[in-house]
């Protein structure tokens, strides 16, 4: 029962893993690319993770897992945001395609008050 | 379980692909962020095969060293000092 449900959890990460590097391929710009890879990884990284709890049950090892578990889910988006954040202010262009840019409203607004 | 090892390596070739082609400095950089994370799926499928726990120790402190390699990468091409 515990190593079916390990199994599902590691094939169903594993795919989220394959998908979100496939978007890393695929998409257009570097912000496409940083929220599709980004979400995928973090996702199936904790799948993969969360099965080793229920493959082990509870000892060392998958308490360690929890923890791990804890911080990819705490480093990884503040990561992707600090990289967002770097390449939009060090002036990489969206694509062609994108409708909005509210960041750089924010930032000319910010500009105009001061 | 190779297959799912396999599949991860399907991965990071991916990754490797971008950080090579990538026209951007930012690009390379999302990629070398996504390949410290798919190393700790890697640490946690090993831990799964060997049954020992020393590779959940090399995953916790792999992606806790691959934030701090981000950050510093992200405030490089922010242009900034790494103090500020």
């Amino acid at each position: 029962m515990n190593e079916t449900a390990g199994l599902i959890l590691l094939i169903v990460g594993i795919a989220f893993d394959v998908v979100g590097c496939i978007g890393l391929v695929r998409l257009p710009d570097v912000y496409n690319r940083l929220q599709a890879a980004t979400k995928c990884v973090t996702l199936g990284t904790c799948m993969i993770l969360l099965s080793v709890l229920f493959y082990t049950g509870i000892n060392q090892m998958s308490v360690k897992a929890l923890l791990c578990i804890w911080f990819v889910l705490l480093t990884s988006p503040t990561g992707a945001h600090a990289i967002a954040r770097a390449a939009h202010r060090s002036g990489i262009p969206l694509w062609d395609g994108s409708i909005m840019d509210k960041y750089a409203e924010d930032r000319e607004g910010a500009e105009d008050k001061v | 379980m190779s297959v799912f090892i396999a599949l991860l390596i399907l991965c990071v070739f991916l990754c490797l692909y971008r950080v090579g082609k990538g026209p951007t400095a930012p690009d390379r950089t999302v990629a070398i962020d996504i390949l410290g994370t798919l190393v700790v799926g890697f640490c946690a499928i090993y831990s799964i095969i060997t049954k020992k726990d020393l590779y959940m120790n090399i995953g916790i402190s792999w992606a806790l060293l691959s934030f701090i390699g981000t950050i510093a990468l992200a405030k490089y091409l922010d242009g900034r000092g790494f103090d500020e």
